[in-house]
């Protein structure tokens, strides 16, 4: 598919560049910002069998993972690429740790895991032979549009991971999996938060849309092809009667019989066309898969929005509090007011002890106000970066899918004109 | 025109004529062009063919027509006891034995019935055309529906012009009537009646439980060939309407699948172009599909299951003829063991030897004709089938292509990767 090719050419034209530099550079045409001098591929997968974590015996698909420095490559010389073999799990911890470590990067996807919106003639098995080349295209992918984003492709894990076979203590040292956000946590900011980014939850609201609309359209995709695949078939039952019918007939015979020929290759036809077609549905998943990572950049903003309004809010009330204390005028109501009131006020070295500590937690809460100012700004910058280089890469991409797939049909149709007027022929030779 | 029996906007054609002016003369390839054996047995029954004669002065493949009918204009007819169908039938002819040139009448589904069994009856071993089915099984509920009443009333347009251009149908008496009576019911009453006919049917039981002492090889073989034909006319029959069963079904989806792209649309900037682009180009595949589908249906299906049809007329005319031949080999048993009335029976087996001879014949003369027929028919209807699959794909293909012209033209940053055709 050209998505691929255009990627992969892209990487012939890299250029290195550091961290800093990327958050104020634009993303250009021909996607200069690329930084990996790795000519990386995911060249054949394999069956292997092992035990698994409750030590059963377990059947699995491991990948190769191929790469050669680039300037080599570009020099002439062929060395042998460096390669490891690697589980999809393998690439799903990847990406795990990923979108912990760039939270406000919209990480690519991987392919799915179990094939969904299958038609019939589709095996919904993962170990179907077509399934797993279809696999190896997509990890391969996913792993390009990691080496060739401006912020992921400079991470050493991801070196490690495309490298080292001992990849796995380096990630598991890193500690990504406590850094995680809870599932809780995040989904709590997404209901109290006040004062999100209108931005991000336009943001937000779309990943919706783009997920409900793909979805939808890959539901209907599969069963269109199920239904052209049901016509074309049907068809190469003529080719069968044609050929029993042209046996008791003279004159129309041959032409009966040539004419059967054909209308068994136009039902065998649609085999090729549909597999072709799964390259388009494969595409538009990509952006499926996509929406999502979309809109975990959009959740990170709530959460670390929220956070923020927390720590004002906590801080405020310290402020109030030791504004109460000092003063001794009670602006609101308070526990502690209250029972002053009815029991007496404290002793007053009790009061300068508490006067004292809110000081200190005042102190403290500015600073953490200040660091979830920074937190939630810095995030806000640097996703906003980052969701306009995936809106420029997504509309170019899904563009390019559809011509892909009017180039198809095209393909579709000039097949069916060659079949039917092949069979024309032969019903004139009647 | 060669090749064809009957054009189908033949109405047309007989509009434009005018009693002086000369008729147009449709070319046809027919069995008696080539040459294949009309009757010439020393039968009186040879000198009702003239048409023979006039052939054989004919060149080679014109067949001047000389009569030309048509059925149209179905209308509902309203009693006080039933509700039917009444159709027009014009006749345009040339023919001395009719009184007038031009002739137009009203007929209803009966008397079409009538005029077949009336035929049948008088010819035994002719391959006489058959009528649509009285009711179609599966999927017709009102028998007035608007479809129902325009294919039946093809497919008696195509029969009465099967028996229009039959060398010998056509001049049948009955055929005559049909085409000029104005009030057919009188007509009907005559003839043989109900029980006569009966008594033939008992005959013709009595004789195949007899069976027959041996069957001439060559209509052996035309009993296979008719089996095998009937199995395989069927079976082309059943594949043509599975197939538009499930191009019906893949329409459906279609219409379920181009609004998922507009409805895309309508969230995306930059992308709502191209998906609404993509949108129209389903929607307008999703036209020609169903055009494709009419196009089976009107053309395909109807001459297919009209040799569906014709394979069960085979069977019953081979049949009829097994009959004639079963009652003469009974009769001349009889004669050989008898010994009482020989002469009266002598004259009668000679009779019976004669119709046998005679139904043979026939059988053999059409035969070859309606081979010929059903090679042409059943070819124009897969060239037709054909070429019309082909004008859908070009028609889709001119769709899509279009949609490709409208994304080249707009300003496209990516200069590569993009291989499109």
């Amino acid at each position: 598919p050209s998505i691929h090719l255009s990627i992969y050419l892209s990487i012939y034209l890299m250029t290195q560049m550091s961290c800093r530099d990327l958050f104020s550079e634009a993303v250009n045409d021909t996607g200069s910002t690329l930084v990996r001098r790795m000519e990386i591929c995911v060249a054949e997968a394999e069956k292997r069998s092992g035990k698994n974590a409750v030590n059963m015996q377990e059947t699995f698909t491991v990948y190769l993972i191929e790469t050669r420095p680039m300037d080599a490559v570009a020099e002439g010389r062929n060395p042998a690429p460096d390669s490891l073999w690697r589980r999809y799990s393998e690439f799903e911890l990847l990406r795990n740790y990923l979108l912990v470590t760039y939270p406000y990067i919209v990480v690519p996807p991987l392919p799915e895991k179990r094939a969904e919106f299958v038609w019939h003639k589709l095996s919904a098995d993962n170990m179907d032979p077509d399934f797993v080349e279809r696999r190896r295209i997509g990890l391969e992918n996913f792993l390009l549009r990691v080496a060739s984003h401006p912020v992921l492709s400079n991470d050493k894990i991801l070196h490690h991971f495309l490298t080292e076979h001992g990849w796995k203590e380096v990630v598991y040292e890193t500690g990504f999996q406590a850094k995680a956000d809870s599932r809780i946590r995040a989904l709590s900011a997404t209901f109290r938060v006040r004062n999100p980014d209108k931005r991000f939850m336009e943001m937000k609201h779309y990943s919706d849309q783009l997920q409900s609309h793909t979805s939808q359209l890959l539901r209907a995709r599969a069963r269109v092809a199920d239904r052209l695949y049901g016509v074309y078939k049907v068809h190469g039952n003529y080719g069968r009667v044609f050929s029993e019918w042209s046996a008791i007939e003279k004159e129309m015979g041959d032409g009966l019989q040539s004419a059967g020929h054909h209308m068994d290759a136009y039902a065998a036809s649609i085999d090729d066309i549909l597999e072709e077609e799964e390259h388009y549905a494969d595409q538009l998943k990509e952006y499926l898969f996509y929406a999502e990572a979309l809109r975990a950049v959009c959740r990170k903003h709530e959460l670390t929005q929220f956070e923020l309004e927390m720590a004002s809010q906590d801080l405020i009330s310290k402020k109030q509090q030791h504004e109460e204390l000092a003063t001794g005028i009670v602006r609101t109501f308070s526990f502690k007011g209250m029972t002053n009131k009815l029991f007496g006020q404290e002793a007053p070295e009790q009061r300068e002890a508490r006067i004292k500590l809110l000081e200190e937690l005042i102190a403290e809460g500015e600073d953490t106000v200040k660091e979830k100012t920074v937190e939630c700004e810095e995030h806000v910058e640097r996703a906003w970066v980052d969701m306009q280089r995936f809106k420029e890469q997504k509309d170019k991409d899904l563009r390019e899918a559809l011509i892909n797939y009017a180039v198809m049909q095209i393909s579709m149709c000039k097949k069916g004109i060659q079949m039917w007027s092949n069979a024309k022929e032969c019903f004139l030779k009647m | 025109m060669s090749g064809q029996t009957v054009p189908a906007d033949f109405s047309g054609h007989m509009l434009d004529l005018d009693e002086d002016e000369d008729l147009e003369v449709f070319s046809k390839n027919t069995s008696l062009a080539d040459g294949s054996p009309m009757p010439n047995s020393p039968s009186s029954m040879v000198n009702q063919y003239r048409l023979e004669e006039e052939e054989e002065e004919q060149q080679q493949d014109a067949n001047a027509r000389d009569i030309f009918v048509s059925v149209d204009n179905p209308e509902s007819h309203v009693t006080a006891i039933e509700t039917f169908i009444m159709y027009r039938v014009v006749t345009k002819t040339t023919r001395s034995e009719f009184d007038s040139s031009e002739f137009e009448v009203r007929r209803r589904y009966q008397d079409f019935l009538w005029l077949r069994s009336r035929l049948e009856e008088n010819h035994p071993t002719l391959i006489v055309h058959p009528l649509p089915e009285k009711f179609v099984m599966k999927g017709m509920v009102e028998r007035f529906n608007d479809d129902f009443i325009e294919t039946r009333r093809k497919a008696l347009h195509r029969f009465l012009n099967k028996i229009s251009v039959h060398p010998i149908l056509s001049y049948s008496q009955h055929f005559k009537v049909f085409l000029t009576a104005e009030e057919l019911m009188s007509h009907r009453k005559q003839g043989p009646g109900f029980l006569s006919r009966m008594g033939e049917t008992v005959r013709a039981v009595a004789n195949s439980v007899r069976g027959l002492r041996s069957r001439p090889e060559e209509f052996t073989l035309m009993q296979e060939y008719v089996d095998d034909f009937s199995n395989k006319i069927c079976s082309v029959d059943k594949v043509t309407q599975r197939i538009i069963k499930e191009q019906r079904e893949y329409l459906d989806e279609l219409k379920q699948y181009s609004p998922t792209y507009s409805q895309w649309a309508g969230s995306e900037e930059e992308l709502a172009e191209p998906l609404r682009g993509v949108a129209s180009c389903v929607e307008r595949c999703g036209l020609e599909t169903e055009e494709q589908i009419q196009h089976l249906s009107q053309v395909l299906v109807p001459a297919l299951h009209e040799y569906v049809l014709c394979a069960e007329t085979l069977k019953a005319v081979m049949r009829r003829r097994d009959n004639i031949q079963a009652e003469f080999e009974a009769k001349n048993e009889a004669l050989a063991s008898r010994r009482v009335d020989q002469e009266a029976l002598q004259e009668e087996v000679d009779g019976l030897a004669d119709r046998v001879e005679l139904a043979n014949n026939a059988l053999r003369g059409d035969w070859s004709r309606w081979q010929n027929s059903m090679r042409t028919d059943l070819k124009t209807a897969f060239l037709s089938t054909a070429e019309k699959n082909v004008e859908y794909y070009e028609q889709c293909l001119a769709v899509w292509e279009s949609f490709l012209l409208s994304q080249r033209a707009e300003p496209s940053e990516q200069n590569d990767g993009e291989d499109a055709s």
